[in-house]
């Protein structure tokens, strides 16, 4: 007794083992056909309309989206197709062939979002954390001199100092308009138009945003006609024009403000559904016990959309520390106004040294790790 | 809102002017660029766009008929003109020399060195008399300064559409936005289902790692998928970049789709399972219509998104006639023409158009997608 | 034959067994109701009838074929919901020829047998609507009419009246109670928590408790002799009456006694029972009033509740840890602390033995 049992125990651990390699290999296996069926029908038709297609770029453009999109929705069509060819849920298996469809089909499902994670996120935060120990062609190794430099370098200490600054005045700055933008809007009967004009600069680019912008600190000197609005401003108030952008430190501010006139709306719009989620019986509670309008606000709706707020405050940030657009469009770093993700972007593409560019990439990834900690907690009571 | 009895009026209006206020400050700077875009270049560059409605005043050199064309009246000879070669205007000073342009009111009889008169009239009409007949080829120059009416034009548009490239970035983007946009939703819907409704090992663990996921910082992946994309020979290619596109917005989007289609009734697909449908004809025939407003809403994220970036593009497309994007296009001009702010505005605006007019039309999906990822699940 | 039948049948998630073992047999062309309270596993058992949760021990045979590992589909079963479960984006026609062409019947078939089956229900107004434009009655006839469509050997309902509000549910039993009447061989398994449902529409009624079952059999057989406290509380209402008693003598009949007051009760009884504690129980609606002193039992009127066509007297009895409801006929008046005698026929009473087992099931 004792020793069949002994004898079996490994057996059966070893058939587990085969038929789990078994599926993998047929899951790989069905997906890889899949793909291949839908890329080989998608490259025949582009083939096949290349004989017929006038040499329109239009055209082109409309046929390459076409059989770009259909290949993707081709993968999963023929691969579940095989799937079920291989498994027929009919027959005298049906019970066998279903529950080795039912182990594979979930993974053809994924598949695709797990090989493009991989390669498109997982991968490069692996890489980029080797390519840091490179030197620029990210052939030899040079141990910690990037880190070296780059705590030693001025250009840096501007960008984490700027940073630093975008980091503490936008997410407070669009979060306190936003929500002074929800609490008014949601008094009074147009509230509705004005919500949508202040959320609209959320459509617009960054790039567009900064020629909006630039257009307004647009500099003439003194004597001429100003047409930037703020120096037309200050010169009917019987100021100085100035070459906003140029100023040293406040051109920073100068330059936050475009962000935060994009996301204020954003803000407001969050905030407002979540000041319209307070429970009404709260507030007129506060109203009976005799609070004014601005302690209801402070002492009774803010506590209770606390939690929202710190949501979109951290939306915010992470956001603010991948800002780049605004700043390559408005200034390119230059007056000092360089910021980390700039300043990758220059050492990547100008300095063409992948091994730095890759350690500024790194700071700024470990500046966001712990938003992404609380973002994931926070997913995860929300989801329990 | 609460309407108590007793709220007081002063405070509505306060209120009311508040908002107003806000309103007029988030829209004044694109009204900006689309007044000017349409603007005249001569009076762009000279006044403000808050004044296009109002007459500008203007600077005109211009040049009087040559003498020897002067007929005879009256024992004088006389040129007639207008100082306008096109357009109109209406004249509030003139001179005869560059050092006093404007030495003159209009309609007064200014000498000129060589002996005759001249005089400009407020329309513009010019009159020069010579006591004698005059020679030589080379008119009077007249400095003339005039208060034009406000012209519109849609020249900018015209030129930045076809001569500066816009047209053909607008192809280029609109070439790079929609695969890039329905590629992810695909991909992402049937992740999310399988997450939802599958039951397989490691789904709480996936599903946690995606949602890290979410805050990988682009720029991280730049160097590594650039390397990758040489070594094996995509290059920069729109296939590379609707790829990396579908990686940037897939782990949204697989959060805002899960968070939905988790949420739609059990008994539903159960129901359809009971019917004889499997998996994928589930997916298709009732998770994908029932989820059309997740998948709306996170559409319009990821169109906006893509409209608008710069950074994915420059990186992963080339900076050719075949490839610029209008973002990268934008730049480009504030790079090199960054004063000729005709060009700008209209660029700025053909570039804006197409994700506001989405953003109007399709708010109400947007706002939805904006709570279900924020306020729900944070 | 496509009777069900179930040989000690599990269900466990983890570590917990919610289904401990059921054995049941359902006949072709039964009507079974599933009643229990929630949370003691009749929606489960439905649930895994239908293929929707899978087995964890014992087999299931619907007909001749163990159906443990095949899918929903190819049981030939068809399930109502009690959110009705209508696809909410398919017209009414669309939902009831769903099932009909994911199966690829073709096309004049699906026709025929939907229109069939719209008329049976007379929905045929209504199938170019959505289920939204609909009522809560009509969008319950439907999902009746898409599972009549796939032509099931059973029926299985998961407490499909309750989302419909009084009226609406008393019409819809009887129409359910009609449609079992126009298709004999049809096997229809029915959960409820309300006895009421289960009363009126089942052949046999199937009462489950916490995984297990209490009892099965005719509803009349579980009003008349429910085999344990459990279903002897369950089914009717007000609930049973209980009262601690004693016996006297055992025997063919049981004479028990319960305080001064004795009765002998046509139960028979073993002999080594003699001078045991029991329950006596004895339904609200078996109680009468009798002339004073001369019943079984006395009690403190507390509340009065008239109805119009009974009156609910709770009365508060020494001893008892609940109040004793008598349920009697019209309108009745009584004084508030008045005290009451009640008497009852001696062959309306039931006894039960400490483990609440009945004495006539022994």
């Amino acid at each position: 007794m004792a020793l069949t049992q002994a004898t079996r125990a490994p057996a059966t651990a070893d058939s587990k083992l085969i038929s789990l390699l078994l599926t993998i290999i047929v899951t790989l296996a069905v997906m890889a056909a899949g793909l291949a069926v839908s890329v080989a029908i998608a490259l025949a038709a582009y083939a096949l309309i290349a004989l017929f297609l006038p040499d329109s770029k239009l055209l082109w453009a409309v046929v390459v989206m076409v059989l770009g999109v259909a290949a993707c929705f081709g993968y999963f069509w023929s691969s579940n197709k095989l799937l079920d060819t291989f498994y027929p849920a009919k027959g005298a298996d049906v019970a066998a062939n279903l529950t080795k469809a039912n182990a594979i089909r979930p993974w053809l499902f994924l598949g695709p979002a797990i090989i493009i994670l991989g390669v498109y996120l997982v991968y490069p935060v692996i890489n980029s954390v080797v390519l840091s120990f490179y030197g620029p062609s990210g052939e030899n190794w040079v141990g910690g001199y990037n880190y070296n430099w780059l705590v030693h370098d001025a250009a840096f200490r501007e960008s984490v100092r700027n940073n630093i600054l975008w980091l503490v005045v936008v997410p407070a700055a669009a979060t306190f308009f936003g929500l002074i933008a929800a609490t008014l809007t949601d008094r009074i009967g147009w509230g509705n138009i004005a919500k949508s004009l202040i959320f609209m600069p959320m459509a617009i680019s960054f790039v567009g945003a900064s020629v909006i912008w630039k257009f307004i600190y647009d500099y003439r000197p003194a004597g001429s006609g100003q047409i930037g609005l703020l120096n037309a401003i200050v010169t009917s108030l019987g100021g100085e024009p100035q070459a906003w952008l140029t100023i040293p430190l406040w051109n920073n501010f100068f330059l936050m403000v475009v962000l935060i006139w994009i996301q204020t709306g954003f803000a407001m719009v969050i905030l407002s559904a979540a000041l319209r989620g307070i429970p009404e019986e709260t507030i007129e509670a506060a109203i009976i016990d005799g609070a004014s309008p601005f302690q209801i606000f402070y002492k009774i709706k803010v506590p209770q959309i606390w939690s929202t707020i710190a949501v979109v405050w951290t939306t915010i940030t992470i956001l603010v520390l991948k800002v780049f657009d605004i700043v390559i469009a408005m200034t390119n770093g230059q007056w000092g106004t360089q910021v980390l993700a700039n300043y990758m972007f220059d050492w990547m593409f100008r300095g063409l040294d992948f091994g730095r560019a890759s350690t500024i990439a790194l700071v700024i990834m470990l500046m966001v790790v712990p938003i992404m900690f609380w973002n994931v907690r926070e997913a995860r009571k929300g989801t329990r | 809102m609460s309407t108590a009895v007793g709220t007081r009026p002063a405070l509505t209006w306060a209120v009311h002017l508040a908002v107003l206020l806000l309103v007029v400050i988030w829209t004044i700077p694109t009204l900006g660029i689309l007044i000017s875009s349409f603007r005249d270049r001569d009076q762009l560059v000279v006044s403000g766009w808050w004044t296009a409605l109002t007459s500008a005043e203007r600077n005109i050199v211009a040049r009087s008929a040559p003498p020897d064309e002067a007929v005879e009246e009256n024992g004088q000879w006389v040129l007639r003109g207008n100082v306008f070669e096109e357009g109109t205007g209406s004249i509030s000073a003139f001179g005869i020399s560059i050092q006093r342009p404007r030495e003159f009111e209009p309609g007064v009889i200014a000498e000129m060195r060589d002996g005759g008169t001249v005089t400009v009239e407020e329309n513009g009409d010019y009159i020069i008399s010579y006591p004698e007949q005059p020679e030589g080829t080379r008119g009077q120059r007249l400095f003339v300064t005039s208060l034009e009416p406000p012209k519109f034009t849609t020249a900018n548009y015209e030129r930045v559409l076809f001569s500066e490239g816009i047209g053909q970035s607008f192809v280029n983007t609109l070439t790079v936005t929609i695969p890039a946009t329905v590629i992810p939703i695909l991909i992402a819907a049937y992740a999310a289902y399988a997450l939802s409704w599958m039951q397989f090992p490691g789904r709480a663990l996936l599903l946690a790692t995606i949602v890290g996921l979410i805050v990988v910082p682009l720029q991280m992946a730049l160097i590594p998928l650039l390397r990758l994309y040489n070594d094996i020979g995509v290059g920069k290619s729109f296939i590379g970049i609707w790829l990396a596109h579908t990686g940037f917005g897939l782990p949204l989007a697989v959060y805002l789709l899960r968070n939905y289609i988790a949420g739609l009734p059990r008994e539903i697909i159960e129901s359809a399972r009971v019917d004889g449908a499997s998996d994928f004809e589930i997916f298709r025939k009732i998770i994908l219509p029932l989820s059309f407003p997740a998948l709306a809403s996170f559409a319009i994220f990821q169109f906006l998104w893509v409209w608008n970036d710069l950074l994915v593009a420059t990186v992963f497309l080339g900076n050719n006639e075949e490839q610029l994007v209008m973002t990268g296009r934008l730049r480009e001009l504030l790079g090199s023409r960054g004063g000729d702010w005709e060009i700008l505005t209209a660029s700025a605006f053909v570039a804006i158009v197409v994700p506001i007019i989405v953003f109007f039309a399709l708010q109400r999906y947007l706002v939805r997608g904006l709570l279900a990822g924020s306020v729900k699940g944070g | 034959m496509t009777g069900v039948l179930l040989k000690n049948i599990k269900k466990s998630y983890g570590a917990t067994e919610v289904i401990h073992g059921i054995d049941l047999e359902i006949k072709t062309g039964e009507f079974v109701v599933f009643v229990g309270p929630s949370g003691c596993g009749k929606s489960t058992l439905l649930r895994m009838i239908a293929g929707l949760e899978t087995i964890t021990g014992g087999d299931m045979y619907i007909g001749e074929e163990r159906v443990n590992d095949i899918p929903p589909s190819q049981r030939g079963i068809a399930m109502v919901f009690q959110s009705y479960a209508l696809y909410p984006h398919m017209s009414v026609f669309d939902n009831m020829a769903f099932g009909m062409r994911i199966a690829k019947k073709p096309k004049a078939e699906i026709e025929k047998r939907v229109r069939e089956a719209a008329e049976i229900l007379h929905l045929t107004p209504y199938l170019d609507r959505l289920p939204k434009a609909l009522s809560g009655g009509q969008r319950q006839r439907v999902a009746i009419g898409r599972a009549i469509v796939r032509d099931p050997k059973v029926f299985l309902f998961d407490e499909p009246l309750s989302n419909l509000d009084a009226a609406l549910r008393v019409a819809t039993r009887i129409e359910i109670a009609k449609l079992k009447e126009s298709m004999p061989e049809s096997t229809m398994i029915y959960v409820t928590h309300d006895q009421v449902e289960a009363m009126t529409l089942a052949d046999r009624i199937v009462v489950l408790s916490a995984g297990n079952i209490e009892q099965v059999g005719a509803p009349i057989e579980l009003y008349e002799r429910p085999a344990n406290l459990f279903v002897a509380q369950f089914i009717g209402s007000p609930a049973m009456n209980m009262q601690r008693a004693k016996i006297e003598r055992a025997g063919e009949q049981t004479t028990i006694s319960l305080g001064k007051h004795k009765a002998d009760l046509p139960i028979p009884s073993s002999a080594d029972m003699t001078g045991q504690e029991i329950h006596l129980g004895v339904r609200p609606e078996d109680l009468t009033i009798a002339s004073n002193g001369s019943g079984l039992i006395d009690g403190r009127v507390n509340i009065v509740e008239s109805l119009g066509e009974v009156t609910n007297v709770y009365l508060d009895v020494e001893n008892a840890p609940q109040p004793i409801i008598v349920k009697l006929p019209g309108v009745q008046k009584f004084k508030r602390g008045e005290i009451v005698s009640l008497a009852a026929e001696p062959s309306k009473m039931h006894l039960f033995n400490e483990k609440g087992r009945s004495l006539l099931y022994l």
